[in-house]
């Protein structure tokens, strides 16, 4: 049964494992003792829950977007109101999560790895919350890019830190916090923000984020008397996606979608699409798929969208393309941009471009279906943050 | 035919002298610089040559070796040319080499393929710096059926129960990490480190290696007398960083100097 997974060694079939240098053993361990007694302490997960409600704003709304399901002319759609929680993503789900875990542990410290600035933004939230000192990792090329967030992140108390190696993109922020929680580890927690990296990460941010289609599932029977036909969410680590996904993985009856980043087209370099061209390998301290160029040197990749431009993904999604649970697709750059364009004026709700990848695929499959089916599209994120890039590929200027 | 490994450090132990291993980035800023200062480590006393596989993502180097990493595969660095051009000095210098290589790279071509190349090459053994032993089963096996060393590293973080399993793991030597981090240069290493070594000459029947932030006599005057060998990599590949792009025989020369210096301070 899917459910039961992973195992003891964090392996999501052949996938997943711990990848990292022995230096952060004891910190995986240390973590995962942690997080197994808190799944288990009822005032763990009452404290969970207080503040998703109170500060997140959770539930988020299962809204039935009418002018979407019309121009797509199929299946009635609705969306996972992710966009409306507190930060304005699904990111702050897992942050509150962690953050109480590192209460917990009785550390004081978190660091974070940010490519576009969500994930930095909801840690700093947390951090600022459970007054934790938060020191936030960021490429150099996304601080350029990303200075709102920068801002937003410095005025919330953390400190942001440019990464000046490598491809200076995501990638080498999330090199940069592993070696620093290397130095650190006694006193600091690492907060990644999506379902990879090494043993107990996959798992316990899945976890935390398995409150979407929690809610999901609850708020589909009440509106429409059952669950959805199909679920469909954008997969770049693969977070939202697997907290959308793992509560109806034992659903045979519901057909699971998830959308990499076609980005400019399908060759090398072009694109962001792990589980559509890339084979099984180890980035970041997991097994799982990954883009390779020769060798097993982590390739470069390319997406519109900031948040889907990962040459990795989570280990569990591995596990549900091979195992056939999951359909993996892509919607390429200029399709998500007209996504953002028709959701914007259809539905008056402005996507963040990961989101428009999932909107694309959402309308695509509803498209093929009767007005009886219905399709759930995660709405993982506002738009906000992509407002200057898409205006700079528009030839505007927005200062 | 024994390991090289075994063979040098039996000898050492016979003579009560201690190995100074020197690490170099293969492929900065060319191959040919690389075998340069393989030569020149070993004039200058290097008992044996840990050779860095440069990776894209390497979670546990400090800034300047991944520079150097960074450098050698935007010149476009293959792994066959390692194996083809810094192999062959292990015979003509008489000294073994060991592959310091990412999991990455040993996966991507296939593990029992990496070690009959590796050890076809001339490479007596590797350091995989990212495979802690609960991941290490299968390689170590395809590795010990071809007495080709995998050799294993224990770190302060490490409790004590876990660090006699790895000791007990690891062939060729056990690399004893001093600090809690990842490598580069430290103005000084931690007290601890004294103690840990003597435990954990009481665990291990392979020889105990010392690595991370050494760079100075001083260190190794702390080491010597609880180490059977000290690895050296940021203090020199910092030096070659310094000579740019086309290293001059004096920067060369310079490395090879801070290798004797350290030998010396080892051995004297």
């Amino acid at each position: 049964m899917l459910r039961t997974i992973p195992d003891s060694h964090g392996r999501f079939g052949p996938y997943g494992g711990r990848y990292v240098p022995e230096t952060l053993m004891f910190a995986l361990r240390q973590l995962t003792e942690h997080y197994e007694k808190a799944q288990d302490d009822a005032e763990f997960r009452k404290q969970f829950d207080y503040y998703l409600r109170q500060y997140v704003g959770r539930p988020s709304p299962l809204y039935f977007a009418e002018r979407l399901t019309k121009e797509a002319g199929g299946a009635r759609i609705f969306l996972k109101r992710e966009d409306l929680n507190h930060t304005g993503a699904h990111k702050i789900n897992n942050c509150i999560g962690q953050a109480l875990l590192t209460r917990r542990m009785g550390k004081l410290r978190v660091i974070a790895e940010t490519g576009a600035g969500q994930h930095g933004v909801a840690t700093a939230t947390a951090a600022a919350l459970f007054n934790l000192k938060c020191q936030v990792y960021m490429g150099e090329e996304d601080v350029r890019r990303q200075k709102l967030n920068v801002f937003k992140m410095k005025a919330l108390g953390s400190e942001v830190i440019a990464v000046s190696s490598g491809s200076r993109t995501l990638r080498d922020a999330i090199n940069e916090a592993m070696r620093h929680w290397m130095a650190t580890v006694q006193d600091t927690h690492y907060i990644i923000g999506s379902v990879v990296g090494p043993h107990p990460f996959p798992a316990m941010v899945r976890d935390f984020q398995s409150v979407i289609g929690q809610e999901t599932r609850e708020q589909c029977r009440e509106q429409v008397g059952r669950l959805p036909d199909v679920v469909v969410a954008c997969v770049g680590g693969g977070s939202n996606s697997a907290g959308m996904f793992f509560p109806f993985v034992g659903d045979q009856s519901v057909e699971l979608v998830g959308v990499e980043a076609g980005g400019r087209s399908a060759r090398g370099g072009d694109h962001a699409a792990t589980l559509s061209h890339g084979k099984p390998g180890v980035l970041h301290g997991a097994f799982s798929y990954v883009l390779q160029g020769a060798d097993g040197q982590t390739a470069d990749v390319h997406s519109v969208s900031a948040g889907l431009d990962y040459p990795g993904v989570g280990p569990e999604h591995s596990y549900w393309k091979d195992s056939g649970r999951v359909q993996y697709t892509s919607v390429g750059d200029t399709e998500a941009l007209e996504g953002f364009a028709l959701c914007s004026r259809l539905e008056g709700i402005l996507p963040a471009l990961e989101t428009a990848h999932a909107v694309v695929a959402g309308m695509r499959v509803a498209k093929n279906r009767s007005h009886e089916d219905v399709v759930v599209i995660c709405f993982s994120g506002r738009g906000d943050k992509d407002c200057f890039e898409v205006a700079r590929l528009q030839g505007q200027q927005i200062e | 035919m024994p390991n090289p490994i075994d063979t040098l450090f039996s000898k050492f132990r016979a003579v009560k002298r201690k190995a100074f291993i020197p690490f170099v980035p293969a492929g900065d800023p060319d191959l040919a610089t690389t075998a340069q200062l393989v030569r020149a480590l070993a004039k200058s006393g290097a008992a044996l040559v840990e050779i860095g596989f440069p990776y894209s993502d390497p979670i546990a180097d400090g800034a300047v070796i991944q520079a150097s990493y960074t450098r050698a595969l935007a010149r476009g660095l293959r792994i066959d040319d390692i194996f083809r051009q810094i192999g062959p000095l292990a015979a003509e210098l008489s000294i073994p080499l060991v592959a310091m290589a990412s999991f990455s790279l040993v996966h991507h071509r296939g593990a029992e393929r990496f070690i009959e190349q590796a050890s076809n090459a001339g490479f007596s053994g590797a350091i995989v710096p990212d495979l802690p032993i609960d991941e290490a089963g299968e390689l170590g096996r395809l590795a010990a059926a071809r007495d080709f060393k995998l050799i294993h590293l224990v770190t302060p973080t490490t409790p004590p129960e876990r660090a006699a399993q790895i000791a007990r793991s690891s062939t060729g030597f056990l690399y004893v990490v001093s600090v809690t981090g990842i490598t580069g240069e430290r103005a000084q290493l931690p007290p601890e480190i004294i103690q840990q070594l003597d435990w954990l000459r009481g665990q291990a029947s392979v020889p105990l290696c010392v690595g991370f932030g050494i760079s100075k006599p001083e260190h190794v005057h702390m080491l010597r007398d609880h180490a059977d060998g000290i690895i050296v990599g940021s203090a020199l590949v910092r030096r070659l960083e310094q000579a740019g792009s086309k290293p001059e025989p004096r920067d060369i020369d310079a490395i090879a100097d801070l290798g004797k210096e350290l030998v010396d301070a080892l051995n004297g």
